[in-house]
């Protein structure tokens, strides 16, 4: 059997352009996607306790941060307010301790530093909320890729209620 | 056992002793763990009653195939029997705990809509053990010829022992990594032997 488009040239020569494009930024797979909206997690809202108090901080060592953006042209909300909550050596996804919220900088960014997250149900993770009216309700429910991890970015891009 | 050797003391003394070492140990290294301190008594409860029911499953198929020496085969069934109970009485309590400590985890976890990937598993192992339980306090009132009855109970346990396995290797939790691997490691090497032992080898030389 012939295969006459599939030629080893035509794959070498294709991969090679392919390359060529990506290393130069002709193309590239991350400015092909626009801001696309971030999608509510499986669980996220578990354990939410709507209206978190406004916070400076929730304790020491750990960091959240993260932009939050508009869908489409990724123009950075201030004032947003992202609700935070997770299991930490303070207690658990209950303890009202582990809750808080803090709103976006002009430049859509965010941060929250908190007591050391740790796993809860089998995987340490965090729970984030976009929850006002503005912008579509976001529930988040990011895994931290290692249970040691002192930080975590979560971004979130947004769109219109 | 007075008429035994002394050697053959020795040894059934050596496996009850390896057997509870294996018991106990993953019990202990749990205690240990830097996670306990910053969870409710009832998380910590409902996670060691995960533990155990684990750990009973390295016990399990040795009381099925009559293996433990000193323990005859009737009383090895009696304790066959108890143990499942053990299991199912463990296995409620680990998700009653779980419920208590977090409904909204738990129920996802029981509704597969759970995002963690280990929930699923558990929750075979849960229907696993349902219809065993089923089919164990019904069994003189089924219509299963005592054959199909156990390669049916075997089966079910093979599917229990797997689900479980992958249940507790994925969570990240309280147990010890090295006694979580070495405990799954036993409980599958036990299960696979004994299943062998009863369904393979024995038949073949009583044939």
């Amino acid at each position: 059997m012939q295969a006459p488009f599939y030629t080893r040239r035509r794959f070498l020569i294709g991969a090679g352009l392919t390359t060529t494009a990506f290393a130069t930024g002709l193309a590239s797979p991350v400015t092909a996607q626009s801001f696309k909206p971030t999608q509510t997690m499986r669980g996220g809202s578990n354990n939410y306790r709507p209206n978190a108090p406004l916070v400076d901080k929730l304790g020491n060592g750990f960091h959240i941060s993260g932009n939050v953006r508009l869908a489409g042209t990724g123009q950075p909300i201030q004032n947003a307010r992202i609700q935070i909550w997770a299991a930490t050596t303070l207690g658990g996804e209950r303890e009202p301790r582990n809750h808080g919220s803090v709103l976006t900088q002009a430049d859509g960014s965010y941060h929250l530093e908190m007591e050391q997250i740790v796993p809860n149900f089998g995987q340490p993770h965090a729970h984030l909320a976009y929850d006002d009216g503005s912008f579509k309700t976001v529930f988040l429910r990011p895994v931290m890729p290692s249970a040691s991890d002192t930080s975590l970015a979560v971004d979130f891009v947004l769109t219109r209620a | 056992m007075a008429d035994q050797p002394l050697h053959s003391r020795f040894k059934n003394a050596l496996i009850w002793g390896a057997l509870a070492l294996a018991l106990v140990t993953p019990l202990l290294v749990a205690t240990q763990s830097p996670y306990l301190a910053s969870r409710q008594p009832i998380y910590i409860a409902a996670g060691f009653a995960g533990i155990l029911a684990l750990l009973l499953f390295l016990l399990q198929p040795l009381l099925a195939g009559s293996l433990l020496p000193g323990l005859r085969p009737r009383a090895s069934r009696m304790w066959h029997r108890a143990t499942g109970s053990l299991i199912l009485v463990s296995v409620v309590a680990h998700i009653g705990g779980l419920y208590l400590t977090s409904p909204p985890d738990t129920l996802d976890a029981l509704l597969l809509v759970s995002p963690t990937p280990f929930s699923v598993y558990g929750v075979v192992a849960l229907w696993g053990l349902i219809i065993t339980a089923l089919l164990v306090t019904l069994r003189q009132k089924l219509p299963l010829r005592f054959l199909h009855w156990s390669i049916l109970h075997n089966t079910l346990a093979v599917v229990v022992v797997l689900s479980t396995v992958v249940h507790a290797l994925l969570i990240e939790g309280t147990m010890g990594i090295a006694s979580k691997w070495l405990t799954c490691g036993a409980v599958l090497t036990i299960t696979a032997w004994v299943l062998f032992d009863i369904r393979i080898r024995r038949p073949r030389r009583t044939r």
